[in-house]
């Protein structure tokens, strides 16, 4: 049944895409934040996507799914905001912030949520396919 | 006899096991339109039909250097009918996967599919209703 493995590939793309999304939540949350608990910026996190090869026992695999081979964290400066009042200011009067770009996390979500949608219409287009395949020779 | 009865609908059998391997290609292209350096795949499917049904001889067919050599029974098809895609528009992680292409092709693969299992459903009852003689 080679239409169920679509399940797999649908599936393990769905998971990695919310693992994405989960990773841009984040970044958002934190897009703020002046120093975390290790007293450090917060640096923006990015998952990185590898094909997973989905084979049946004993055939060449011919379906590929996705999944999170890391999670990368982008090494760039925090933002530096000059504001000597802040408590968190060093001894030069700059805050640092995280290096979190807004306006990539909103692409990046976007993205993530479009790719979330088309997988989950192939679920639901194999299952319709499947389902009327197992009337095969009724009515 | 119950052979030459079920005969009429190989052809589309055949039809109905590609169509699912292609959705499930496709299904595959879909889920790695973001991985980076993913190369899209798809197959020829008039001749992955053409070679399953055995009206074409498989592109890579085994050499028959001897005599005693078997050759590969009617319906035997390499892997290697499926080809990479084109990508139509260049892409920074080299991934060639075209959503526009690849969505289009789902919906004309579900299409047919279907279409295929109603031709296996009308053989079915055209069958039954011989066989009932009615």
């Amino acid at each position: 049944m080679s239409m169920l493995s679509i399940f797999n590939v649908s599936g393990s793309a769905v998971s990695a895409q919310s693992q994405r999304l989960n990773v841009v939540a984040s970044n958002l949350a934190n897009a703020d934040t002046v120093a975390g608990p290790d007293g450090q910026a917060y640096k923006a996190r990015q998952v990185v996507f590898r094909t997973l090869p989905l084979a049946e026992a004993g055939e060449a695999p011919t379906a590929a799914g996705v999944e999170v081979s890391q999670i990368t964290e982008d090494p760039s400066a925090g933002r530096r905001v000059l504001d000597p009042k802040h408590p968190q200011a060093d001894a030069d009067g700059y805050v640092t912030y995280s290096n979190v770009n807004a306006v990539e996390e909103m692409v990046n979500m976007i993205s993530a949520s479009r790719s979330y949608q088309n997988n989950i219409e192939v679920m639901n287009t194999a299952k319709t396919l499947l389902l009327k395949t197992l009337q095969m020779g009724q009515s | 006899m119950l052979d030459r009865l079920t005969n009429s609908l190989d052809f589309q059998t055949q039809a109905l096991v590609l169509r699912s391997e292609r959705q499930r290609l496709i299904a595959s292209n879909i889920a790695n339109a973001d991985t980076p350096g993913y190369q899209a795949r798809d197959m020829d499917f008039a001749a992955a039909l053409r070679e399953a049904t055995g009206a074409a001889t498989p592109a890579q067919a085994l050499s028959a250097t001897q005599a005693g050599h078997l050759s590969p029974a009617a319906g035997a098809r390499g892997e290697a009918g499926l080809k990479y895609a084109t990508p139509s528009q260049t892409n920074l992680d080299s991934n060639s996967v075209d959503m526009d292409r690849e969505r289009a092709a789902f919906a004309d693969n579900a299409v047919h599919y279907e279409a295929t299992l109603r031709f296996i459903n009308g053989g079915v009852r055209t069958l039954l209703s011989a066989i009932t003689g009615q």
